[in-house]
């Protein structure tokens, strides 16, 4: 089982935010929170309500949910190739609050939405968020909307009471750190490493630099993305970080062995923070 | 997918009604629109792009401002322009062409004639000294036709920096003479097979290196889009062109030209020829964007016309996109302005009424490559062709126009001439069916292959 460094803040649950609740509840029983990512739609949207029930059963603590999107910059092959099949199947921007409703009301678990930013900015920033709060959802990951482009977004998602994770990098200036961890609400997504999404062997010391940075500037919950893939590198990363992200991985697993293999990586990964063992 | 239209389902901008407040304090005021430093042109540009490269764009931004006002950096990119680029380029008279515009004076602005064969090395050269001012050992770029791969790979040959060309699968068959080219000079080229093959999936690849090796590497973006600053760096070492023009044009007639056309895929060559006259307001900007089959078919590439605003490649600025959000494929028979987005200062400057962007066919701009050719002994690059289809449009307009005691020769257009169509000649052989029918050129220019 995995202890939280001392430097973390202290951490009252934050008041309506679903994630920030997700992760209080995974560090309440003494260990780091995980978090699974799936695109939507892939292969088809019922797969993907069912995978992630079957993660939210197996041991994850918060779901992310893609949007498949035309120009995905941060992810690479084989997340861009399950996007890329999940449109070429009919998937369409709306069908994301079936699949966050599918999740939430088939489990306790938080379903953030992980999206480009076009998509949102097209259907229109405030109607993306009522719809997206009326299904259930927790908030928006946004991996190429930062904190200064962000002002329709932070008034949409205090009017709905919807998380907003924000971008952290080994790149990231002293200034920005404060702005981003300041801008966030839920969690703040710390990059592990610098390049975009695929399972590697090793995230090295940026990610725990990342995290102390985000804790220093007054983050009170930390998540680790980018590059993580087994129970091992959940360990490591969970000793210092409040939640651990796998993409690629369960990415792999649904690609190969359906909602079965995905349940089965899971409970494997969830060794990691010490909940299978808890 | 759709996109949306206007009432008659085509020809209406978008943009009319989003900005008119800008418009009507453009109207109304005499504030210079020239040099705008961005990160914003009215609502267009910003940064939309992940945290991971912000670092790296505010080094360049900050590396940028210092050499622009760094007399020793001014006077080595004059220096390269006059004595490796070939600047300036000339101002050409086109009297045989004119004929085909209404018989109004025609001017061309030879970037044809500068090394490398289009306006794009002056944006290169510009960058690659930034690049090393900021340390970087490797560049990488986008290309679409290979004009901008050709000209980066020859900047970084002179400057000793690494040199990795990102491009379309589609485009690399397309302009196989152009990759050549590239790997001649010692640069790298990486075909992308992911979507539509072509300029914007390279950009993504690009954007993707950068990410991953931001630290050794600058990218070297080719057109006027993007994530501040590049859309007005950009601009920037491009602005040589208008003000050459400008000058150029007193010199030669003693007046302002009542026209200046470019074409717009990025939309470079055109915002810097622009530049030049943006404050003359007496003088009409039009910008000429690839209509492909026709805009009414959806198989185009005219942004400005048919587009919404949307957020790509860093920019908010117009973007071909289809009810999700989901950027829309692009066509082109010219790959430099196969593109479904465009620079964020060309989206502004069309919202305020200052430039004017309209679309091209494919079969116009060759109707024009033709007459250009054998009017003027020039062949164009057929990205400029849509330039010059629209200068005849122009033209002709500006006759039906004329007051009592007018005549067509005291009106004025420039055009500029930006690339010389050496690498299109297979695409024009074959679309003109001037192969010989069991030749090995037209097997291979069936495919669209470059000879």
């Amino acid at each position: 089982m995995t202890t939280h460094p001392a430097t973390a803040p202290s951490t009252g649950p934050a008041t309506g935010s679903k994630a920030a609740a997700a992760i209080e509840k995974a560090r309440r029983e003494g260990r780091a929170a995980l978090i699974g990512y799936l695109p939507a739609g892939f292969p088809d949207v019922q797969t993907t309500i069912d995978a992630g029930i079957a993660m939210a059963k197996n041991g994850v603590d918060l779901i992310e949910i893609g949007i498949p999107y035309s120009d995905p910059v941060m992810d690479g092959h084989v997340i861009q190739e399950a996007t890329v099949e999940a449109l070429a199947n009919g998937f369409t921007v709306p069908r994301i609050f079936d699949v966050v409703a599918g999740i939430t009301s088939a489990t306790d678990a938080a379903v953030l939405v992980m999206t480009y930013w076009n998509p949102v900015m097209r259907m229109g920033v405030r109607d993306f968020a009522e719809r997206l709060a009326a299904a259930g959802g927790a908030g928006l990951i946004t991996p190429d909307l930062i904190p200064d482009e962000a002002s329709e977004w932070l008034e949409a998602s205090d009017e709905f009471g919807l998380d907003r994770v924000f971008l952290v990098a080994p790149s990231t200036s002293p200034q920005r750190m404060q702005a981003t961890v300041d801008a966030s609400r839920g969690f703040v997504y710390a990059v592990s490493v610098m390049g975009v999404t695929g399972a590697r062997t090793s995230v090295g010391a940026a990610a725990r630099a990342v995290v102390d940075a985000a804790h220093a500037a007054g983050a009170e919950r930390v998540c680790v993305g980018l590059g993580v893939s087994s129970s091992a590198q959940v360990r490591e990363i969970g000793a210092y970080s409040d939640g651990v992200i796998v993409g690629t991985a369960l990415v792999a697993a649904l690609r190969d062995g359906g909602v079965d293999a995905v349940a089965e990586l899971t409970r494997e990964l969830s060794t990691g923070t010490g909940k299978a063992t808890a | 997918m759709h996109q949306d239209t206007g009432p008659e389902g085509t020809g209406v901008r978008a943009g009319d009604a989003i900005d008119a407040g800008a418009a009507e304090a453009f109207l109304s005021h005499d504030e210079s629109l020239r040099h705008a430093p961005g990160p914003y042109f009215g609502s267009y540009g910003g940064r939309w792009m992940p945290e991971s490269l912000i670092a790296a764009l505010d080094e360049l931004q900050d590396t940028f401002e210092k050499a622009k006002a760094d007399p020793e950096f001014t006077a080595q990119v004059a220096e390269l322009n006059r004595n490796y680029a070939g600047r300036p380029s000339l101002l050409t008279e086109a009297q045989r062409f004119a004929e085909h515009c209404g018989g109004v004076r025609v001017f061309l602005k030879r970037e044809d004639l500068n090394h490398t064969g289009s306006h794009k090395i002056n944006n290169v050269l510009g960058q690659a000294l930034i690049a090393k001012r900021m340390g970087k050992t490797r560049v990488i770029a986008e290309t679409g036709a290979g004009q901008h791969g050709v000209a980066s790979a020859t900047a970084a040959a002179l400057l000793g920096l690494e040199c990795v060309v990102y491009m379309g699968a589609e485009d690399t068959r397309r302009q196989a003479l152009n990759v050549a080219r590239m790997q001649l000079l010692g640069a790298t080229v990486i075909p992308v097979t992911n979507g539509s093959q072509t300029l914007k999936d390279a950009i993504n690849e690009a954007l993707r290196d950068w990410v991953a090796n931001v630290g050794t590497t600058h990218y070297l973006l080719g057109t006027a889009a993007g994530a501040h600053p590049f859309p007005s760096m950009v601009r920037y070492f491009h602005e040589v062109i208008g003000d050459e023009a400008r000058e150029q044009i007193l010199e030669q007639t003693g007046k302002l030209p009542d026209a200046v056309c470019a074409c717009v895929g990025g939309g470079s060559n055109a915002i810097g020829m622009f530049h030049g006259f943006l404050d003359d307001r007496e003088v009409a900007l039009y910008g000429f964007e690839a209509g492909g089959d026709g805009v009414e078919t959806g198989r185009h590439a005219a942004t400005i016309t048919l587009g919404r605003p949307g957020v790509l490649h860093g920019a908010r600025s117009y973007l071909m996109q289809d009810e999700d959000g989901q950027t829309m494929e692009s066509h082109s028979i010219s790959a430099g302005l196969d593109y479904p987005g465009v620079g964020p200062e060309h989206a502004y400057l069309a919202d305020i009424g200052r430039a004017h962007y309209e679309p091209i066919t494919d079969a116009e701009a060759m109707e024009a490559f033709k007459i250009l050719s054998q009017a003027e002994g020039i062949i164009p690059a057929i990205e400029t062709a849509h330039a010059l289809a629209g200068a005849m449009k122009v033209g002709q307009r500006l006759a039906a126009d004329l007051g009592p005691g007018e005549k067509a020769s005291d009106r004025i257009v420039v055009v500029n001439l930006s690339g010389r169509g050496d690498k299109d000649v297979a695409t024009a052989a074959e679309y003109f069916d001037l192969l010989p029918d069991d030749s090995a050129e037209q097997e291979i220019a069936q495919e669209g292959e470059q000879l």
